[in-house]
């Protein structure tokens, strides 16, 4: 058991999580009062001992059944009644028929998890090599397809089709069938697990969690957890810069005010005063990149746009491709922002040719907005600086960086591809300075370093 | 003093006092309680941190001692304070009364040191630590991992007994690492459709089987739209009581429509749920 601990802790430093040393011993403190019997229990104690953010629960879980898997294969209990329903030579046909009872009724049901090792028993063997074999989820999805059973099974469940039912029905649909392809997953994680070992598999298996996804990679799924990550970094942000503004109230010393407190003392300063530190409103200007290579970079900026939106006085966004364009009306506070990138992307004037061009983007903006930027504005540019091999008007964006109070630039590719290709990352990175900004973390540790608001 | 024997235990008396615990509440409530650590509740507003405290409280039939969090909140108000008023009379009164203005006789406890000093079984609620400032989760260090409080004119008061600490927050920010190492951490999300079902029917009471199923279903549908503030338990509950007051049996489109108010309080957040839901 220690060694299994140990084990079990190592892989999920090695995930990204980071449990520390006392930690590990509240987790051993812990199993020695459970039942270690029950599974649920050992997994729940290991959660709130080692795991303190929520968004490391979902690797959690994936290590945890493979370090204490449910059951490991040919010992399986073998339940008759259970196994009536179909056997190895059941036609594909009628586990469909079963898969469909089993997805309208509640996946934590024993029988669910029973049908799917069989499932993956049946279907998800792929012979690799002479005398090899794998696992893939992906065969077994194929071969029971659970997404066509939908109709048929909102036919089943609704005496007539359309309006509120129905939603509620997909609803519950979608979320055991979304159920059914994680078990499935698991269970090939635990086969791959059992022949070739944990260590291999745990490596592989894991998506980093949420906030060191990489910008340019996320998966659509994912895009959608992205999206939810905003709304406390935005609210996260605002406080620290008003945590920032109330620490650093105080300005200078008003010389006068204290001279004349001062008389009352017989001349002696006691005490002093300050002058109140004039609050400085942030106008922020954001330049993004609308393109389709940075595509879901862009859409988690446009939302963090929109989030900053409601949280600083003034703030003004502007997107481009080849052109640029004023998007500031399409975020106004209350609208949805889901509905306000899709508008955007429709009514905005930013594409030409549709091939990135930074150096018209700069000529443009600084004829058309130039007067946005301001001394009191932090102007932010959020692209990869890849320009098509255009000119870049390094003296424009020269100019309006030094109009701006501050300027940034963040870059979603990783440092290394910095000037790789029509990329003229260093060029643009001598005038405004430019931060690798690929996942949360790092776009977080942008905004505690710099002063964006200040 | 053990809090409770055994997981199993810890979801049957929660249930008797109708809160309904799913396995990882009652894995850790169980653990705080045995390793004798604080038990740090995180998560969204309303899906019942606060009122997990207060079930735990009636439960184990402890005194509850609450810590409400706010920005600005310091020691004088969280820990202890000495009576001025107090002391500046007992020194006119008496002159040679200068060693004695720092006794037990004019400290005036604070919840925390309350909770400390106290010998019945107590449990220390300290509610949305988030809103607190950075400086309070350091005051809170020496608390959490040693029960104990130093106050430099009586010295340090350790524990009689150590009372049963949870700490809740909204997550608006993120809290320090030396906190969060030294509780036990629980994520409460929003529960399955079958566990919302029951515990809108443990807290409504009178409201029909069926009807409570469609409620559930309902707000899990609405939490899976994008929203800016998706329903929490409480508005579910809420919305139960608006149904039950209002007689509806059934829970219609128009229902919906006329009650959305109850439970979504954006009205971006109304217009896109009655789109997607296929209202009008």
């Amino acid at each position: 058991m220690i060694g299994r601990h140990v084990g079990f802790v190592a892989a999920l430093r090695e995930a990204g999580m980071p449990v520390s040393l006392a930690e590990g011993l509240d987790a051993a403190n812990a199993l020695m009062v459970i039942d270690l019997m029950d599974r649920e229990t050992l997994r729940e104690a290991y959660a709130a001992t080692l795991v303190k953010r929520p968004m490391h629960r979902a690797g959690f879980d994936v290590l945890f059944d493979l370090w204490f898997p449910a059951v490991t294969s040919g010992e399986g209990p073998e339940d008759q009644a259970e196994r009536a329903e179909y056997d190895a030579d059941t036609p594909v046909e009628d586990l469909r028929s079963v898969l469909q009872g089993l997805l309208m009724g509640n996946a934590d049901d024993p029988a669910f998890r029973e049908f799917v090792r069989d499932m993956v028993e049946r279907f998800g063997r792929v012979e690799a090599g002479p005398g090899r074999q794998s696992w893939f989820s992906y065969s077994v999805l194929r071969a029971l397809s659970p997404d066509t059973l939908i109709a048929r099974m909102l036919n089943q469940m609704l005496s007539e089709r359309g309006g509120l039912p129905e939603k509620l029905a997909r609803q519950q649909i979608s979320s055991n069938i979304r159920k059914f392809e994680e078990a499935v997953a698991s269970e090939v994680r635990r086969r791959i697990a059992e022949e070739s070992g944990i260590e291999r598999i745990a490596r592989s298996a894991v998506r980093p969690p949420v906030d060191r996804l990489d910008f340019l990679r996320v998966t659509k799924a994912e895009l959608a957890q992205l999206r939810r990550e905003v709304y406390p970094l935005a609210r996260r942000l605002a406080s620290r810069l008003t945590y920032k503004h109330r620490r650093g109230h105080q300005g200078r010393l008003d010389f006068r005010r204290t001279v004349r407190a001062s008389l009352s003392t017989g001349g002696v300063p006691l005490t002093t005063h300050l002058r109140p530190k004039r609050p400085h409103k942030p106008e922020l200007v954001i330049l993004c990149d609308a393109s389709d290579s940075v595509s879901s970079f862009s859409q988690f900026t446009l939302l963090l746009t929109f989030a900053l939106r409601e949280q600083f006085t003034k703030v003004r966004a502007f997107a481009f491709v080849d052109t640029v364009d004023e998007i500031t009306k399409y975020f106004a506070p209350g609208t949805d922002v889901l509905d306000a990138i899709t508008q955007m992307t429709n009514e905005a004037d930013i594409t030409r040719f549709g091939r990135t061009n930074y150096g018209n983007v700069f000529t443009r903006f600084s004829e058309r907005y130039g007067d946005a930027v301001g001394p009191k504005t932090s102007l932010l540019i959020l692209g990869d600086a890849r320009s098509n091999y255009q000119p870049p008007a390094l003296d424009t964006l020269k100019r309006l960086a030094s109009q701006a109070r501050h300027a940034y630039w963040l870059n979603p590719e990783p440092r290394a591809q910095w000037d790789t290709g029509d990329s003229v990352a260093t060029g643009y990175g001598a005038v405004v300075p430019m931060y690798e900004c690929r996942n949360i973390t790092q776009l977080a540790a942008f905004i505690e370093s710099t002063d964006v608001g200040g | 003093m053990a809090w409770f024997a055994a997981p199993r235990e810890v979801g049957e008396r929660l249930r008797e006092v109708d809160y309904l615990a799913d396995e990882g509440i009652v894995t850790s409530v169980f653990l705080a309680g045995a390793l004798g650590k604080p038990l740090l509740v995180e998560g969204p507003a309303g899906v019942g941190k606060t009122q997990l405290a207060k079930a735990v409280a009636v439960a184990s039939g402890a005194e509850l001692v609450r810590l409400q969090c706010y920005e600005g909140l310091d020691e004088a108000r969280a820990l202890y304070e000495w009576n001025y008023k107090k002391q500046l009379l007992r020194i006119q009164a008496e002159d040679d009364a200068w060693d004695d203005i720092f006794s037990e006789e004019f400290l005036l406890e604070r919840p925390l040191l309350k909770a400390i000093r106290s010998d019945a079984p107590t449990v220390l609620l300290i509610d949305e630590i988030d809103k607190a400032d950075v400086e309070v989760e350091g005051l809170l260090l020496e608390i959490l991992s040693d029960y104990q409080v130093t106050i430099p004119e009586l010295g340090t008061i350790t524990a009689v007994r150590r009372p049963y600490v949870v700490l809740t927050s909204n997550a608006t920010r993120e809290l320090s690492e030396a906190l969060k190492r030294r509780c036990l951490y629980l994520h409460l999300g929003y529960p399955t459709p079958e566990r919302e079902r029951d515990i809108v029917l443990a807290q409504v009471p009178g409201l029909a089987g069926n009807l409570a199923e469609q409620l559930a279903r309902t707000v899990a549908t609405l939490r899976s739209l994008e929203l800016k503030k998706s329903p929490s338990i409480a508005e579910t509950i809420d919305w139960g009581h608006t149904l039950l007051a209002l007689g509806r049996a059934e829970l219609t489109g128009d229902t919906i429509t006329e009650t959305l108010g109850v439970v979504l309080k954006h009205h971006s957040d109304q217009a896109r749920a009655v789109k997607e839901l296929g209202l009008s």
